[in-house]
């Protein structure tokens, strides 16, 4: 068992935007609110779901919405505790950890803010290992696990309780709450048990977080031979180094879609096209997909080393493309059926780059 | 002759004051160094330069200063705020002020409020504003504050919310506890909407003191000028507004600076590289105005959403330090202010890169001979680590591979060579060394419109022609020539995650100012 201080609350941060790939918000609102919580609760215990009672539930938690809304109306602190209640009393049982649903963006830190306020531990996990947009991108829809029950509240106290026949009809109605909730809400769903966790879930997420953000940060102040230690670490590549030379966006169809365009710095006639969807999904070198989803594709400073969000990518920024492996579930049939290349729409198959293959 | 126009900048340094006409052609120019009480170095540089021209010609005096920036960041002079947010039962898990230095949240926090109302993204009632506990508020706040900052979810959308709880704090209050509105001062982001408000009402003794001190000036002078300062944006606010939004002004030095080479060298996209005393600042002016930095910047540790210019700083400047022993080694450390007796060329005893400008032939400055027995070698090196410097700064500034001009200010632009790989020309003028005030002198004014709009693909141009219009009716009620005003910024941020066409827009326009009379 760890304990997330005060101390890490930055750190982790930080991993948040590398496993965000672009998307799940800027991580800051909760920062602070995960500080607040450390602040009037102590800090956050952190279990690994191994050690806990395999029959215990676990109580899954995410923040969904849109992040330009989520920086206006954020939080009244009280819709995790409404949702998470409303869940055991549909099961008539009592969670024993919160359960991360996506580590990535705001959703690496709200989970502890809402294993605070309930005085209940933390995993050391969640469904993913990275951001995607939608419910049913998980690796428990990998291995048959449903989404129901699936509860969704917002600040003003509705909440609504959803049993569906499959996770992505779960997805589509879930989206179409959200809105009318004033695109914020709070979401449990997957509840599932510590011990079904330890088989499907992707264990040691937070802690991968913390210590990818720890890395990060000892790059930021300058230690001798901290980038070769960050990237060892992620397994990541440095597919291509260049100047943001230019930034289209665009929203169809509730994504934030876009193309980003990077000249290479010793050698102009290389250039990179990062296609975002919400997230960082497929890097082009001269037409050619270098990285692909589900692997990550994360943008980061190269004089800062600030992992960059996609709302704050502008002209002139000098990047490093890093990509990361996926976990390996992700890589299997089903994993790339469900979140590969053809998964977001593009007319390609998924392509291994060196750290995934 | 009539319709001059002094422009003054409060630097950490210098207090530079110009005179420029109406076409912009500069007339007069003074610099002296900035004084502890701020307001005799601006004293002596008005007095300076008015007796150049006829001051009754003089009809509007521009100020950029650092006042404001220095009041939160010594955290003096600052007022006591009521803080009231309306957004309950939203936003209630992180309180006003969470993020703050407790220091200087312990000096400006005075009552504090989240109340029921506020609006959705797309402009309709979170819940009706509470009316009742805005009274109790304002009650509350009696004799315990000296200013108020109101600050509503969604505000930029629908500042209805907003306007209705000022009017009741000020009807149960009176005038003279002045009230913020956070869609006056700042776009999306609840948090740092409301920290710009309540630094704001903070500010309201040191927005007040600045313009009734230069108004005081201008009186001595007998000068009935209009008065006006300088944005963060390089544009003007009329002083009565700027003495009710002096958080507007906190960071103009930089842009005027900027705003300021376009001017000189006529030029809207280029390099600019400003060299001071210990530092040289690089930054890119696309269409005349500084490209502006994508992160959001903290005010004296507190975030906010203003966008300030993109600047590079690497310590490099006139009074910057070189050693020749045990090998060539050059900075950071510079003697500053006090180069003017340190420096050899100036009969000090330290080496620096302006001995080293003056024996490299780059400037004509002090007496050559006293720093003679330098080693050609040294200077060579000496003069090489500079051109590498500034060839890499200028390069890392540009956005595109294409070659750009590049316009050399400051008080060390000597230092900056002639010929730069990737820059097509190096600009210089007489008076680069007060880009600053002359930025200042020849600002206009402009008019913002940041919020969400909800379109389908039809009407998207409408919605974005609503914006334009909005951002121009703005410029226009600041005092911009209607027949003047141009749209600089069309910024549309989609929405991401969830269905139907919705983006944050922001536009501003700019023009300048109506002549008066």
């Amino acid at each position: 068992m760890t304990q997330i201080t005060l101390d890490d609350v930055e750190d982790l941060a930080l991993g948040a935007v590398v496993l965000g790939t672009g998307g799940g918000g800027d991580p800051y609102l909760a920062k602070i609110m995960l500080r607040e919580a450390i602040s009037r609760h102590g800090p956050i215990e952190v279990v690994d779901a191994a050690d806990l009672d395999p029959d215990g539930l676990l109580l899954p938690i995410a923040l969904v919405g849109a992040p330009t809304v989520i920086v206006e109306k954020f939080p009244n602190g009280g819709e995790a505790e409404q949702v998470l209640r409303a869940l055991e009393g549909h099961l008539g049982r009592t969670g024993v950890a919160v359960l991360p649903l996506e580590n990535g963006g705001m959703n690496s830190l709200f989970p502890l803010v809402v294993a605070a306020e309930l005085g209940l531990p933390c995993v050391d996990g969640d469904s993913i290992r990275r951001a995607f947009p939608q419910i049913e991108l998980t690796l428990f829809t990998l291995a048959g696990l449903s989404t129901t029950p699936m509860t969704l509240a917002d600040v003003k106290g509705n909440y609504v309780f959803f049993d569906t026949v499959d996770n992505a009809m779960a997805e589509k109605l879930a989206r179409a709450c959200a809105v009318e909730m004033g695109m914020m809400a709070v979401m449990s769903a997957y509840a599932i048990t510590a011990g079904e966790f330890v088989e499907y879930g992707a264990n040691g997420s937070l802690t991968y977080c913390l210590e990818i953000g720890r890395r990060v940060r000892a790059v930021q102040r300058g230690e001798p031979g901290a980038y070769e230690e960050f990237l060892r670490y992620c397994e990541a590549e440095v597919v291509f180094t260049g100047k943001l030379v230019d930034i289209e966006r665009h929203t169809t169809g509730g994504w934030a879609r876009g193309t980003v365009t990077l000249e290479h710095l010793d050698d102009p006639a290389r250039a990179m096209r990062v296609e975002i969807q919400n997230e960082n999904l497929i890097a082009f070198e001269d037409g050619e997909a270098k990285v692909t989803v589900p692997d990550l594709i994360t943008l980061i400073d190269t004089e800062t080393a600030v992992p960059m969000t996609t709302e704050n990518l502008a002209y002139g920024q000098r990047l490093h493309v890093l990509a990361m492996p996926a976990l390996p579930q992700w890589h299997t049939p089903a994993g790339l059926a469900l979140a590969g290349p053809r998964a977001f729409g593009y007319d390609l198959d998924y392509v291994p780059f060196g750290g995934a293959r | 002759m009539t319709g001059l126009r002094i422009g003054i900048d409060v630097g950490g340094t210098n207090t530079d004051a110009v005179v420029v006409d109406s076409g912009g052609l500069v007339l007069a120019v003074h610099k002296t160094a900035t004084t502890p009480d701020v307001l005799d170095g601006i004293r002596a540089a008005v007095a300076a330069v008015l007796t150049e021209v006829d001051p009754a010609a003089v009809t509007q005096v521009m100020l950029g200063t650092t006042h404001p920036i220095n009041a939160v960041i010594r955290r003096q002079d600052l007022a006591k705020v009521g803080i009231l947010r309306i957004a309950a039962p939203a936003t209630l898990s992180v309180p006003p002020l969470a993020d703050w230095p407790s220091d200087l949240a312990d000096v400006v926090r005075g009552h504090v409020r989240i109340i029921h109302g506020g609006h959705e993204y797309e402009g309709s009632e979170i819940n009706p504003l509470d009316e009742v506990a805005v009274r109790a508020f304002a009650e509350e706040c009696r004799d315990q504050v000296a200013a108020v900052a109101v600050t509503g979810v969604t505000s930029p959308a629908n500042p209805d919310h907003e306007l209705r709880a000022a009017r009741i704090i000020t009807e149960t209050l009176g005038p003279a506890y002045p009230v913020t509105m956070g869609h006056e001062v700042g776009g999306l982001g609840l948090l740092e909407r409301e920290n710009s408000a309540v630094l704001n009402a903070a500010l309201r003794f040191v927005g007040e003191g600045i313009v009734n001190a230069l108004d005081q000036v201008l009186r001595t002078h007998r000068l009935t000028a209009d008065i006006f300062l300088t944005q963060n944006d390089g544009t003007l606010l009329a002083a009565a507004e700027a003495a009710r939004k002096p958080i507007m002004t906190i960071g103009s030095g930089p842009t005027n600076s900027m705003r300021g080479a376009a001017h000189l060298s006529g030029l809207a996209d280029a390099i600019v590289i400003d060299v001071g005393g210990t530092s040289a600042d690089v930054g890119l002016l696309v269409d005349g105005f500084p490209r502006v930095s994508a992160m959001a910047v903290e005010i004296g540790g507190v975030r906010t959403n203003y966008r300030m210019p993109d600047l590079i700083s690497i310590g490099l400047g006139g009074g910057t330090v070189v050693r020749a022993e045990p090998e060539l080694a050059v900075g950071p450390d510079s003697v500053g202010y006090q180069l003017v007796n340190r420096a050899r060329v100036f009969g000090g005893d330290t080496l620096t890169l302006s001995d080293i400008s003056v024996l490299a032939g780059r400037a004509d400055i002090g007496d050559r001979d006293r720093a003679a027995g330098i080693a050609p070698s040294l200077v060579d090196a000496a003069i090489g680590w500079v051109d590498d410097r500034i060839q890499v700064l200028a390069d890392r500034i540009k956005a595109a591979r294409r070659d750009l001009p590049l316009v050399a200010v400051g008080g060390g632009a000597h230092l900056i060579p002639g010929s730069i790989p990737g820059v097509s020309q190096v600009y210089r003028h007489e008076h680069a060394g007060v880009a600053n005030a002359i930025g200042a002198a020849i600002a206009e004014v402009s008019g913002t419109v940041d919020r969400a709009f909800q379109f389908s693909d039809s009407s998207r141009e409408a919605c974005l022609d609503q914006a334009k219009n909005a951002a121009i009716d703005a410029a226009v009620r600041a005092g911009a020539d209607p027949g003047r005003v141009r749209i600089t910024l069309v910024n549309e941020i989609p929405m991401a995650y969830l269905p139907g066409a919705s983006a944050r827009v922001q536009v501003k326009a700019v023009g300048p100012l109506m002549e008066r009379r």
